[in-house]
């Protein structure tokens, strides 16, 4: 469903990302790992409309994507995390949910204003959503806190849950076991095989627990220095010697 | 530590007095064709030393003044408590405003006709407010060029009164969708800017409507302003001793009362009123709808809110659209009120003066923007014989504010929103 090919991307005379290429099919996980400052991240931004490419093309579901405005391409079904976590942190949690949603939602001002039938069963629904999502993630019971006051372990759940809301197909998750506990690495493995598996999300991670990615991944790309240094399945990568030279020999 | 602070302390002393001795301390006297400088009284020197002394001692104990201004309790301790349950807050909300709004009601019929007018002006203020408070409070987008919107709703309703001999009513609307239509064309250029930049690009614009107006002399009239701007009417009758417009009758031949000027007063009032009213339940709903919630998200985020899907063209002109529209509202009011305008209503104090009650108020906090519209308004008249020191003690009760309570009077609270656990 997703083919980025030969992804460049220079910063004046850096090259953060070099003939980059890599796919995801339906109901898959992919991971891309690489030391810091491999280029990781950058990927991500070129992917979700943040940078525009200075080459190579990205298709999501065979539709040319790259240099698309940012906004245009999460309405098209790809929505990603950060690595630093963002959320609206003086909304309550559920607003955060609620901004999310604001395309099911989009009914002209006047509608909302004195509150059609239409606008309130739309309404009522995008609340259901999100009940449905903060309980999945365990943050029902906060809906009403600030985001910004959960924990960090809440927040990075809130965020995926944010990014569910508007049904993606494709979800981009950046670091999301940064700073997560053991316990709470644990749920985020499950959680990322249940969005793949119920909820036939496909997903894009970026980590840096390498027993959290060769456990969930189905296939793993390896860059380094912004150039790609193996691709295959988990088991392939254990044993790629330039992989565990460059990257795993470190650890 | 304290040999450095005393030496800052020495620094700051110095400074007041050589600047404010050469100002205060000497007089030009003409005498004749010759002007010689006389050196001012003892009084005024020890004044001018007294003041440098305070300097001193200020900057000399900053840390312990600033410490015990933080410290004095606030009179609504709002800790990360969690929103009041919805049902109660609407509860308590509905009886305290229809109450406020019944007193506001009968309340012109008791007073005279200047408090009756002081309020209107106060009304005018709490629309521009609220409309700001979209823009600033809501969105984030620091527009210190707010009053242009306010000139084109009241200019609109002058110009046309002058050539088409527009009715108020019909005034009301085009002005507000005039003003709007400003807002949504100034806002293109400025989609880019954030922050120091937007506001001085916004600052910009508001004077350059302004020049405009000073300048555009066959249109306007310039600095001469238009006057001759009718008051509103009440199902055609008109509140004037003697009928202005054919076909209208006047208020008190119809119901057979004496005529008085108080009736013209009170009706522009409880006209201004009901906009506000308006104002503020059209605002309160935005901010429940998926159009609000966008404001404060690109706020909170905007790399996160484009992430999801929120396009920044949009919900950033969608602010400045709908703070604009308040603002013709309000200018038509205005206009109709004074009965006379020119671009001297419409400097950039104007602009400080909306921004700083929204600043005061609480940004996004419709209770505490209405409560500091009446607080910046009123005071000042109320202290009339320190006019001279009004903005002396704006300036410092905004630096008070910034100390004490940098979150406003009454900072916004969320709304709690019940949901149901789903299968
Ligand atoms: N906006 C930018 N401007 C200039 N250089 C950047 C920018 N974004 C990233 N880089 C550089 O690109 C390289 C890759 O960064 P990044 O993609 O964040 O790495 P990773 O996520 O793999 O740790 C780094 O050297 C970084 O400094
Ligand atoms: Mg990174």
């Amino acid at each position: 469903m997703l083919e980025v090919q030969n992804l460049s991307m220079r910063f004046g005379g850096l090259l953060a990302v070099d003939e980059v290429s890599l796919d995801v099919q339906e109901h898959e996980i992919v991971s891309i790992i690489g030391p810091n400052g491999a280029g990781k991240t950058t990927v991500f931004n070129c992917m979700s409309g943040f940078y525009k490419p200075t080459g190579g093309k990205i298709l999501f579901e065979g539709r040319e994507v790259q240099g698309k405005p940012d906004y245009k391409i999460s309405r098209l079904g790809m929505v990603r995390t950060f690595q630093h976590v963002r959320l609206f942190s003086q909304m309550t949690v559920v607003e955060n949910l609620l901004v999310a949603q604001h395309r099911h939602l989009n009914t002209n001002l006047i509608s909302g204003l004195i509150k059609t039938p239409s606008y309130r069963t739309k309404e009522q629904k995008s609340l259901d959503r999100a009940a449905y999502w903060l309980d999945r993630v365990g943050l029902l019971d906060l809906a009403n806190r600030e985001a910004g006051n959960l924990a960090y372990g809440q927040q990075r759940r809130l965020e995926i849950a944010r990014c569910m809301v508007t049904e993606p197909k494709l979800l981009m998750l950046d670091e999301p076991a940064a700073g997560l506990n053991p316990a709470e690495t644990k749920e985020l493995n499950q959680l990322i095989v249940s969005l793949k598996e119920d909820y036939n999300v496909s997903v894009v991670l970026i980590e840096h627990d390498m027993s959290l990615v060769m456990d969930i991944s189905d296939r793993i790309n390896v860059i380094n220095q912004g150039r790609p240094l193996a691709s295959g399945t988990p088991e392939e990568i254990r044993q790629n010697d330039d992989v565990i030279k460059a990257y795993l020999g470190e650890a | 530590m304290a040999a450095n602070n005393f030496r800052h302390a020495l620094f700051c002393a110095f400074i007041t007095l050589i600047i404010s001795y050469p100002i205060i301390g000497f007089n030009l006297e003409a005498q004749g064709i010759n002007v010689t400088l006389t050196g001012a009284d003892a009084s005024t020197i020890v004044m001018v030393l007294l003041a440098a002394l305070i300097v001193f001692l200020f900057q000399m104990f900053r840390e312990q003044i600033m410490g015990g201004l933080k410290s004095i309790p606030h009179p609504l301790p709002q800790s990360n408590k969690e929103p009041m349950a919805e049902n109660r807050r609407a509860k308590i909300e509905s009886w305290v405003l229809t109450g406020i709004v019944i007193f506001a009601l009968f309340w012109p019929f008791l007073v005279s006709r200047g408090s009756v007018d002081l309020a209107t002006l106060v009304l005018i203020y709490i629309m521009l407010a609220l409309g700001l408070n979209v823009v600033v409070g809501l969105a984030g987008l620091l527009d210190l060029g707010y009053v242009a919107f306010y000139a084109v709703g009241a200019y609109t309703f002058a110009l046309l009164s002058q050539y088409t001999g527009i009715s108020f009513w019909l005034a009301l609307p085009i002005g507000a969708l005039l003003a709007a239509l400003f807002g949504l064309v100034l806002g293109f250029p400025v989609l880019r800017l954030r922050g120091d930049y937007l506001a001085i690009v916004t600052l910009g614009f508001g004077e350059i409507i302004r020049i405009l107006l000073n300048n555009w002399t066959t249109l306007t009239g310039g600095p001469n302003g238009i006057g001759g701007i009718p008051d509103p009417t009440l199902f055609g009758m008109e509140f004037g001793r003697r009928v202005k417009e054919e076909g209208n009758t006047s208020f008190h031949e119809t119901f057979g009362i004496a005529y008085s000027g108080e009736h013209k007063v009170i009706f522009l009032y409880l006209i201004a009123l009901v906009l506000a009213v308006f104002t503020a339940l059209v605002i309160r709903r935005f901010m429940r709808m998926p159009v609000g919630r966008a404001w404060e998200a690109l706020r909170e985020d905007e790399i996160a809110a484009r992430s999801l899907g929120l396009s920044r063209t949009a919900v950033k002109l969608s602010a400045f659209t709908i703070g604009a529209f308040f603002a013709g509202f309000a200018g038509t009011v205005f206009a109709s009120k004074q009965g006379f305008i020119s671009p001297e209503s419409f400097v950039f104090l104007e602009s400080a003066i909306i921004l700083a009650i929204v600043v005061l108020g609480g940004m996004g906090s419709q209770i505490g923007v209405v409560l500091a519209a009446i607080a910046v308004t009123i005071l000042p008249e109320l202290a009339r014989e320190f006019s001279e020191y009004r903005m002396l003690i704006f300036g410092a009760a905004m630096v008070l504010m910034m100390v004490w309570r940098p979150q406003g009077l009454m900072p916004m609270r969320r709304i709690h929103i019940e949901l149901k656990r789903q299968e």
